[in-house]
């Protein structure tokens, strides 16, 4: 059993605080993702784990131990770095083999091990050559080849496919997902893309400035963050937020749109409180492509500014309550800037959020 | 008429064609006829007798000119390795002070600043076996010794390997340290991980990243040591009764003091070879050790 734990973890460089008392429990075999934008803390908070930052308070612990003050060699876990970190003076077969020939493992094991992740990873072909002769792609796949072999109790991944192209990326993070599904172990994958967050994450741990904002599955993030930040971090096209004030049953948004308050928010709010009202676009779309949807329902008549086609859907720029949104149309047609069209809303998936914290309000 | 001109490229480079064949080709040339000639600087004629391969088949059954050689061979490879090792433990400790490192560095330089003449005439006074530090410290140490650090034939060549030792280390730490500026850090991150102990991620890790910088800096020293006459004519100047001889103190007294030129040329040809082979030889390692870490040979 390898559970993580994170309590009150806190990281100083001199004066500067990066992490700022982090809890955090990650379970035996779940695929936690630290997620948020550059400079957050993300690299500086796995390196602690790693055991190759000091920790400036709080405690680490694998599997129930403490492992503050041990060495990364005695804590069992393999970590895939951004920059792959391969040993550019070894073949491939010797860069896997390292760490079991670090520890004294049995050459025949070894080579069974190593031929093992090989063929998982499909670098059969590539044993004999040196880091130098590998494709970006290729590298990666060492890298994680190396950290398979050993068999760890938990796998730390630094942002270990930006420096893949698009499709490569793409195709990398499904074999890391089987890899997880294949194997089973404890992994904590950092990335700033919400995407790969998204759509590797058993839980998806939010973070910014040092602080984790929210922790929880990618459809918890998706369907209720917490505040702003998750929701214009989560999901692509950012959640739209229109600005409003509170006024008896309804809000009135700054071009003096008047809606009701959503079903979740009704007895939350007082009157003439300032907020950001809320929606993706996919609650925004044109009647007659819509997907179904049930509970409460309002039409808008909007003009349409800018269309972005991308096959099953077509992105729709348009004005709403005084702020540019977006929205979505499926099964398209072709639509001219300019056009009006009847918009749908769902009113019970909106979100309020309160102007002066951020912070969602819902019951 | 259109006259004929020299093409541009070849009038620009007239001048360092000059230049260079005054002082480097026209000596070279000179130097290896000379070699085949009996030519005494106190009898000129004798450069114009022809007396074919004489000088070298001298110098090959010479019993002196090969304990020179011999001697040489040893004196090298003692003194590079042992520079290159201290070079290497300095290297590494000036790379973990993190306060001051700049300073350090600059003082590192300094043996290096010295005219080699000067260094000479400090360690000729500091192991003087009269009037010397060493004996005189040994002596306030209550030792009631007067090491004949100059005289004795093994303590001669210590003293000289260690005044060589004193200048040259810092190219190696120099060099060296350079190479640990450049090393990327994330394989040693990544050697923790995989379960290295310090040691394990220097010898697996740090060592092979290291080994281009350590045998640029032997490639540049084995040229260097070939001609390191300064230090060892100051210091003893072969003597006493030869006990340091080396090629090149050999060397110059067969041409100066001797005056036997021809016999001296021949000589510094053969060395000339020794040179060679040491710069061959670590050029190859360098080579071999750039491949090896992907940096293409
Ligand atoms: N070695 C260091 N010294 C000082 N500050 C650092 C160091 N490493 C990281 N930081 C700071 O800590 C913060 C978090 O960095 P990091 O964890 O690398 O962010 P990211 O979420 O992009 O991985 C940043 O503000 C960064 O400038
Ligand atoms: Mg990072």
């Amino acid at each position: 059993m390898t559970e993580v734990t994170l309590s009150n973890v806190v990281k100083k460089y001199g004066a500067h605080q990066a992490v700022h008392g982090i809890d955090l429990d990650i379970a035996d075999g779940e695929f936690v993702v630290l997620v948020g934008p550059s400079g957050c803390g993300k690299s500086t908070t796995l390196r602690m784990i790693a055991g190759l930052e000091d920790i400036s308070g709080g405690e680490v612990s694998i599997g129930g131990r403490v492992v503050n003050d041990l060495p990364p060699r005695e804590r069992n876990i393999s970590m895939v770095f951004q920059n792959y970190a391969l040993y550019p003076h070894m073949t491939v077969r010797e860069n896997l083999g390292f760490s079991l020939h670090i520890a004294k493992q049995d050459p025949d094991q070894i080579k069974i091990a190593v031929d093992d992740a090989a063929a998982i990873l499909g670098l059969d072909e590539l044993m004999d050559r040196k880091p130098a002769e590998l494709s970006g792609g290729q590298r990666q796949r060492v890298a994680m080849g190396r950290a398979i072999v050993r068999h760890p109790d938990v796998f730390l991944f630094d942002e270990p496919l930006s420096n893949l192209d698009a499709k490569l990326r793409t195709q990398m993070r499904a074999e890391i997902k089987k890899l997880h599904q294949r194997i089973g172990n404890t992994i904590i994958y950092v990335t700033h893309d919400q995407v790969e967050a998204m759509t590797l994450a058993d839980r998806i741990v939010l973070m910014r400035d040092g602080h984790i904002v929210q922790v929880g599955t990618p459809l918890e993030l998706f369907n209720t963050p917490v505040d702003t930040f998750v929701a214009s971090f989560i999901g692509s096209p950012p959640m739209n937020l229109v600005d409003g004030t509170v006024n008896g049953a309804n809000l009135t948004l700054t071009d003096g749109t008047i809606l009701p308050i959503p079903l979740t928010a009704r007895g939350l709010l007082h009157d003439g409180q300032a907020i950001h009202f809320g929606f993706r676009a996919d609650n925004l779309m044109p009647i007659g492509h819509a997907v179904d949807e049930e509970g409460e329902i309002i039409t808008l008549d909007l003009t349409v500014t800018l269309t972005e086609p991308l096959g099953t859907e077509t992105v729709l720029f348009t004005e709403f309550g005084g702020a540019e949104v977006q929205a979505k149309m499926f099964n398209p047609r072709p639509v001219i800037p300019g056009e009006a069209m009847k918009f749908q809303m769902v009113l019970d998936k909106c979100h309020v959020f309160d102007a002066k914290t951020g912070k969602a309000i819902r019951s | 008429m259109p006259r004929r001109r020299l093409p541009e490229w070849f009038l620009l480079l007239l001048p360092a064609i000059i230049v260079i064949a005054a002082v480097v080709l026209i000596p070279l040339i000179f130097s290896l006829y000379s070699s085949f000639t009996p030519y005494k600087l106190t009898r000129p004629s004798t450069l114009w007798k022809w007396i074919g391969t004489y000088n070298y088949e001298k110098i090959l059954t010479d019993a002196k000119f090969w304990a020179a050689f011999g001697r040489t061979v040893l004196f090298l490879t003692i003194a590079l390795n042992l520079e290159m090792l201290l070079g290497l433990g300095i290297a590494l400790m000036v790379n973990k002070v993190t306060w001051g490192q700049r300073t350090l560095r600059t003082i590192l330089m300094f043996p290096m600043m010295f005219s080699p003449i000067l260094v000479g005439f400090q360690f000729k006074f500091i192991f003087n076996d009269n009037i010397g530090l060493v004996n005189n410290a040994l002596q306030s140490m209550g030792f009631n010794v007067a090491l004949p650090w100059l005289v004795d034939g093994k303590l001669a060549m210590f003293s000289i390997a260690f005044a060589e030792i004193w200048m040259s280390t810092s190219v190696f730490a120099i060099l060296i340290l350079a190479g640990l500026f450049a090393m990327p850090r994330d394989p040693l991150e990544a050697a923790k991980v995989d379960g290295c102990t310090p040691w394990q991620s220097f010898r697996h890790i740090t060592l092979p990243f290291l080994m281009p910088f350590i045998y640029i800096a032997m490639t540049i020293r084995s040229l260097d040591v070939a001609r390191a006459y300064d230090i060892v004519q100051i210091m003893t100047g072969g003597g006493p009764a030869r006990r340091t001889e080396l090629l090149w103190t050999l060397m110059s007294r067969t041409g100066y003091v001797d005056a036997r030129m021809g016999l001296a040329n021949a000589m510094g040809y053969v060395s000339i070879l020794l040179s060679i082979f040491f710069t061959v030889y670590f050029f190859r390692k360098l080579s071999a050790a750039r491949a090896e870490i992907g940096m293409g040979s």
